[in-house]
């Protein structure tokens, strides 16, 4: 009984998501999300299908980071919004827009604990910038015009619209124009202050040893170019945290490279030494700043970011901007005056070059393998144009020390959650948004072995992606910080894997193994040529450790250095 | 030390839980939180007391702020306000006593809002401090039961007006005027 102008809230979700520019979803179907599935075959939408959930929200993150587009998932009650909780979690703490359809049970059961109920809206309160419960087709319009608004406003991240299956059976009336989403604009920031940025103009000119602390945000901004205006006519370095790797050319002259953890000593000896520090778009993790009370003790601070609430969290800052920083960058360009910062900048290439010698990837080779010289590699014989997809442990690390990143939007990493299993489904991800992009996912054996069911997906899609597997045997960073603070008890992290060419093999891909730094480069010359999806498995040095380190809770300068045995045996910087 | 903070949301099922979910996640003690209906149709109004430390409570204000669902945070306390709590308190009231409990009631300008054999209500409404000193005084006949609304505060003099923001409550779709605070 099909009534002219009317759709089912199914059909509202489909004619929604393509208002808004949707062209592929990422989901898992099931019965309470079916109506939904049924109604998808009218539309031409992409639908990649999963092998989990979890992988569901990671592709979509993906696809979002890559992009700069809002990612789409879609799965069904009870443990399928469940699996769907770990990907949010990862995309609000990396500011990713996601838009997470669910379905739920029929309305007249809500609070009953009916077959595949789960309350979650309930769940994901605090991993989404909004939910929505959406039980009556004619709110599902509004609901997901908002949630794509949210998601994508100020700062972004994901939300979840959770929809009854009595909403997507009944029928509304579709009227896009009435449900014009308005409340996210409740919260954008106040206009610029011209005596605030009077403030930080004072602090730039009076400044002798300034840097930039380049974040995410530049990125999620779009503010490349301000940025590096900025730093080249003031003269001014920057330093860049894990997700600002890219957000700046990582070989422009003026690029440091990373700081914290297991940035380069030079880099967090600049920031402890500053007199300035400019944070744009970063929010002074803990990763990040080391001990804070000892956190750039010279430095005044100018923080630009969209999050009212990252202001003054963990650093006290003397200028604070909330505002997109490529508005505030555009106002305060005209008036920052031209520098020279060369006997700083001199200071910072002094301490560089006593770091060079100890730099793995220019030593001999000794006949093993090390992570560092397969990133190394991968990063000359990539011309560092890939897109990389990293998961989290040490060879996340040695990626971010050893590709230098140029390109906007090349590495894609869980910064913020450190959520394992992340790069192969967001790699596949990252493939569908940006299909002439070459994408490498960099995994540990373990992460891999966490989400590699959707090596099966990537066949299915006809997508290639090039996968190297670092393999140590061990959880390594996990293994690292018990060889540092654990006095060596390996508890849990020595882990067995598969045989990974044979794993590739039963899934029809392409599969190598590679011992050697030799076999390195035909390894990855072999895998970029095969037509689909291909794996090269490093067995790299077991006991190898990420340096240098700032151990958790010490101050930003007292780094744990590379081995000095390793400095002795060093050769000239390449 | 208590702050109080005014929240302006949209009165829809959810809020609450999401307001409160912000303050138990930091473990914030929430001293009191009312939440009530407003002059206008779908806004609703709560008066949260916690016991934190400025910088943690601007935290908090940052934080909800950002919720889609609030439409204005005030934080009370750095100017003038009016601070009201009404309790009921059920006092234990031999034949001997009553008289005695009746004439405090007064001087607190409570109502006596229900008799039993061996006991009143007594209801009153004051600041914080007026409620506690009722308190304190009926305590030594024996509280049988007692019950505070919590504090519902505003600001005193002229109502400073928000930057007014759009609201649409969702089900309706009516314009940004509708609501806007
Ligand atoms: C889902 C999840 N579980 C546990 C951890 C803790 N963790 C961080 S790094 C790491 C080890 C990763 O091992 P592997 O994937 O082999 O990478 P490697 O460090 O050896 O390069 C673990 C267990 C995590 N980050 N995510
Ligand atoms: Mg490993």
């Amino acid at each position: 009984m099909t009534q002219p102008g009317t759709y089912t809230g199914a059909q509202l979700i489909w004619e929604s998501l393509i208002r808004e520019g949707v062209d592929t979803v990422f989901g898992y179907p099931g019965g309470a999300i079916l109506p939904t599935y049924d109604a998808m075959t009218e539309y031409t939408i992409r639908h990649v299908l999963v092998r989990h959930e979890q992988s569901a929200a990671h592709m979509a993150d993906g696809y979002a980071r890559a992009s700069g587009r809002v990612g789409v998932v879609v799965a069904t009650s009870g443990p399928g919004a469940t699996n769907l909780v770990t990907g949010l979690a990862t995309a609000m703490l990396d500011s990713t827009p996601l838009v997470a359809i669910t379905g739920q049970v029929g309305s007249a059961l809500l609070g009953t604990d009916a077959f595949q109920e789960v309350d979650i809206t309930g769940i994901t309160i605090p991993v989404t910038k909004h939910n929505y419960l959406v039980t009556r087709a004619e709110d599902i319009v509004p609901a997901i015009r908002e949630a794509f608004a949210v998601a994508r406003s100020g700062r972004p991240g994901p939300v979840l619209v959770d929809i009854t299956k009595d909403a997507q059976q009944s029928r509304a009336t579709l009227d896009w124009e009435a449900a014009v989403p308005q409340r996210h604009l409740r919260h954008l920031p106040a206009p610029l202050d011209p005596s605030v940025l009077a403030q930080a103009l004072d602090l730039i000119r009076q400044a002798k040893r300034p840097i930039i602390l380049a974040g995410h945000g530049i990125q999620l901004s779009g503010a490349r170019a301000e940025v590096l205006a900025l730093a080249e006519r003031a003269d001014i370095p920057l330093a860049l945290t894990l997700l600002g790797l890219g957000a700046v050319p990582a070989t422009h002259p003026l690029s440091l490279g990373m700081m914290g953890m297991h940035g380069e000593a030079w880099v967090n000896r600049a920031i402890q030494e500053a007199d300035l520090l400019l944070a744009f778009g970063m929010r002074f993790d803990d990763r990040v700043t080391g001990k804070l009370k000892e956190y750039a003790p010279h430095a005044k601070k100018i923080h630009i970011d969209i999050d009212a609430s990252e202001l003054n969290k963990n650093v006290p800052v003397d200028v604070a901007i909330v505002a997109d920083l490529g508005d505030v960058l555009r106002a305060l360009l005209p008036e920052v005056p031209v520098a020279d910062r060369s006997s700083w900048l001199g200071t910072i290439r002094e301490w560089r070059g006593d770091s060079a010698v100890r730099d793995i990837k220019n030593l001999p080779d000794d006949g093993h393998l090390y992570a560092a010289h397969v990133m190394h590699d991968l990063w000359r014989l990539t011309k560092g144009e890939a897109v990389v997809v990293t998961d989290v442990g040490q060879h996340q690390m040695w990626e971010a020390q050893y590709y230098k990143h140029d390109g906007e939007r090349s590495l894609i990493t869980s910064g913020g959650a450190g959520t394992m299993g992340f790069a192969l489904p967001a790699a596949i991800g990252a493939k569908i948004a940006r299909p002439e992009a070459e994408v490498w996912v960099v995994a540990g054996d373990g992460g891999f072995q966490m989400t590699f069911a959707e090596l099966m997906t990537a066949v299915q899609e006809g997508v290639k992606v090039n996968i190297a597997v670092i393999n140590n045997g061990y959880l390594g960073m996990v293994r690292q910080w018990q060889a540092l603070f654990y006095e060596g008890r390996y508890a849990a992290t020595p882990i067995l894997s598969p045989d990974f060419v044979k794993l590739a093999d039963a899934f029809g891909i392409h599969g190598q193994r590679v011992e050697t730094r030799g076999d390195v480069a035909a390894a990855v010359v072999q895998a970029r040529a095969a037509g689909g999806t291909a794996l090269i498995e490093f067995k790299v040095e077991q006991e190898d450790s990420v340096y240098p380190m700032v151990p958790a809770g010490a101050a930003l300068h007292e780094m744990i250095r590379r081995p000095s045995a390793l400095a002795e045996t060093g050769s000239d910087p390449v | 030390m208590p702050h109080v903070l005014v929240v302006y949301t949209d009165d829809e099922p959810g809020v609450l839980t999401r307001v409160a979910s912000l303050f138990r996640r930091r473990s914030f003690n929430i001293h009191s939180l009312t939440v009530g209906p407003t002059e206008r149709v779908g806004l609703s109004r709560m008066t949260i007391v916690v016991d934190s430390d400025a910088p943690r409570v601007r935290q908090a204000v940052e934080h909800l702020r950002k919720l889609v669902n609030v439409l204005e945070v005030q934080q009370l306390g750095e100017r003038p306000m009016v601070v009201r709590d009404l309790v009921l308190v059920r006092v234990a009231t031999a034949p001997e006593v009553r008289s005695e409990v009746l004439q405090l009631a007064q001087v607190f300008r409570a109502a006596v809002v229900d008799i039993a054999e061996d006991s009143l209500v007594i209801e009153c409404t004051g600041s914080l401090a007026k409620i506690d000193a009722l308190v304190d005084s009926m305590r030594p006949f024996g509280i049988l039961e007692l019950g505070r609304t919590g504090a519902v505060a505003m600001a005193r003099g002229t109502r400073t007006p928000s930057p007014s923001r759009p609201a649409v409550p969702l089900r309706t779709g009516a314009g940004p005027e509708a609501m806007s605070v």
